[in-house]
């Protein structure tokens, strides 16, 4: 590994540090930054969420973070610090060494991320298996355990079905069993109830949150649903265009929203009571669409969209403005 | 799941071939090699000879059974063989890509383009005549077609969630090959090989009736059908009856892999209900 390890396994310094990452995106002849100038940290145990509309670059943000970037994408720049070790340079051995054990990772579609051929008792098992060099009959016990932790109902019979017995709901938490079992200190979940329905969605996030709370997992939520991300997150970081224009703590960011897209996104939430209160309205929307990756426009890359966009927007890219605890914004005019 | 009347039929023929393969030391009436009796030479089927016998009046019927011996292990040993090298080669190149791809394309596209007949048939010229040679020329020689599959198929699989979320797990590349890509890709590969022992045994009795198969005495189909054509109009049953049992057997073969098609990939298929 390049970086020294600076602090083991439960050190003070943050779990994940991201530095400066930019993702390049190599067109035909071209290349473009589909992520650029993303920073952000996440502390041992704390819920991070990363909010932004598809295509904004979030998902590949957590790829790189598991080394998964594929052509045409790949690492343009920047530091990924994992608990003291340096992994943005580290071979395919060592980072597969980090996956499942130390990083986990949760997805979207519960319906495909499980092998159809294997009973769901033996994924679990496998990674007892690959990863602690548990026995195949140790491993089979752990799993049933597992099972049970995710409040799958009769582990024991549970365990020998095939995936397609079982309920989407059943599956994301056979994913999440899969996910935790070799305890890792940080799991990401890519949008990991979109594929749900509303009623089962917030069981499975209240079982991650708990589980991850019992465990000191840390947790990259990764989502395009402010409310969840802030309901279940310490601080929030929305990306908008590949780069990050605010960062704040969860509740500071519904209370103070800094950026005028911000706004805009928690504006455009329908909020229970609001008709009530303040008669039948329209609910505010964003107007335009996200640029494409080979359109973003010079300056701040919300200014076509901005409602309060002068010209400085379209010249100069904002920089990073503090705002209270450790909140970031990038907009010139913010406040 | 139901299974479909050529399964049956295919499955049942091809039973019977290998029951008789097995069963061969008793159910054969005499020694297939050492009761040659010029007396009894080129009788029509009978009583005694059910099959007839042949010019040095050995009874066909016992050739034609241990013939199945031969004709079986060939097609049976050697498509495994042809399975093996093709999945793995077909396997690792649909999920490695880059050179290592192109090199096995461009592998399967040079044995697609030889004449597997005639490369066997080389093969068999450098090794000489005889089952181990035989087995090797079949079996390094008819691994393309498993090989496009398996490279398709593993192609088609690496996108699939659960092969996405196994490298995020942390599974190496053989973990990911053999236990999520191999078992997801046996059906196509199963049918292939069922089909691909047929062409086998057709070649079996294609290089011995060259005469470079099993040597005679040795009762194989392919080389009793080349001691029959030169009395094939004074002494039909000579050339019908082992005709007959490669003919069976590859018929068995086709439908049986046909059926084992339609379980596999019922989408593919314009089965009635």
């Amino acid at each position: 590994m390049t970086g020294a390890r600076v602090t083991g396994a439960g050190g003070n310094g943050p779990l994940l540090k991201v530095e400066n990452l930019r993702i390049a995106l190599q067109g035909d002849g071209v290349t473009f930054n589909a992520v650029e100038n993303v920073s952000f940290e996440i502390g041992r145990g704390e819920a991070f969420g990363l909010v932004g509309e598809s295509g904004c670059g979030k998902s590949i943000t957590a790829l790189s973070v598991m080394g998964l970037l594929r052509r045409p994408l790949s690492l343009g720049g920047g530091r990924i610090v994992l608990d003291g070790e340096e992994i943005q340079d580290a071979s395919a051995a060592e980072m597969r060494r980090l996956r499942g054990k130390r990083v986990a990772m949760i997805f979207q579609e519960p319906m495909t991320a499980l092998n159809p051929l294997s009973p769901v008792g033996r994924q679990i098992a496998e990674m007892f298996v690959l990863h602690q060099g548990a026995s195949w009959r140790e491993a089979m016990d752990r799993a049933e355990e597992a099972l049970r932790q995710v409040r799958v109902p009769s582990p024991e019979r549970r365990i020998r079905d095939y995936p397609h017995q079982l309920s989407g709901g059943m599956r994301q938490r056979v994913m999440i069993a899969i996910a935790l079992a070799c305890g890792p200190d940080l799991l990401i979940a890519d949008e990991p109830t979109t594929a749900l329905d509303v009623t089962v969605q917030a069981e499975i996030i209240d079982l991650m949150a708990e589980l991850c709370a019992a465990k000191g997992t840390a947790i990259l939520m990764i989502s395009h649903d402010l409310g969840l991300v802030a309901n279940m997150c310490n601080r929030v970081a929305v990306m908008y265009a590949g780069r990050i224009i605010e960062s704040q703590v969860a509740d500071a960011i519904f209370a103070t929203p800094s950026h005028p897209y911000t706004r805009g996104l928690i504006d455009s939430l329908p909020r229970l009571g609001e008709r009530a209160r303040r008669g039948r309205q329209r609910l505010t929307e964003i107007s335009g669409v996200v640029p494409s990756i080979q359109a973003y426009p010079a300056g701040c890359r919300f200014n076509p969209r901005c409602p309060a966009v002068t010209d400085i927007c379209r010249t100069t890219v904002p920089e990073a403005t503090s705002l209270p605890a450790d909140g970031i914004v990038r907009c010139h005019h913010h406040g | 799941m139901r299974l479909g009347a050529n399964t049956w039929i295919g499955g049942g023929l091809f039973a019977v071939a290998l029951a008789v393969a097995v069963t061969a030391p008793w159910i054969a009436l005499t020694d297939p090699v050492m009761d040659a009796n010029l007396l009894n030479a080129e009788l029509p089927p009978s009583m005694e000879f059910p099959f007839g016998t042949d010019a040095q009046g050995r009874d066909i019927y016992s050739r034609v059974v241990y013939g199945a011996q031969i004709s079986l292990t060939v097609g049976v040993v050697s498509q495994i063989a042809n399975s093996i090298i093709g999945v793995t080669l077909g396997l690792t190149a649909g999920y490695w890509g880059g050179w290592w791809d192109d090199f096995v394309n461009g592998l399967t596209n040079v044995m697609l383009a030889i004449p597997s007949l005639i490369f066997a048939l080389a093969i068999m010229a450098i090794l000489g005549p005889g089952l181990v040679s035989l087995l090797i020329a079949l079996g390094l020689t008819n691994w393309s077609y498993s090989c496009r599959i398996a490279r398709a198929q593993a192609l088609s699989l690496k996108s699939q969630g659960y092969v996405q979320a196994a490298r995020i797990l942390g599974y190496g590349p053989f973990r990911i090959m053999f236990t999520q890509l191999l078992p997801n890709m046996l059906g196509p590969i199963i049918v292939i090989a069922t089909l691909g022992m047929g062409g086998t045994i057709l070649a079996e009795a294609a290089l011995s009736f060259l005469g470079l198969g099993i040597r005679p005495p040795f009762p194989s189909w392919g080389s009793m059908l080349s001691d029959a054509r030169e009395t094939i109009a004074i002494a039909p049953w000579v050339s019908i009856f082992p005709g007959l049992a490669i003919f069976l057997t590859v018929l068995g073969l086709n439908l049986l892999g046909d059926g084992l098609r339609d379980i596999f990939d019922p989408q593919a298929t314009t089965r009635r209900a």
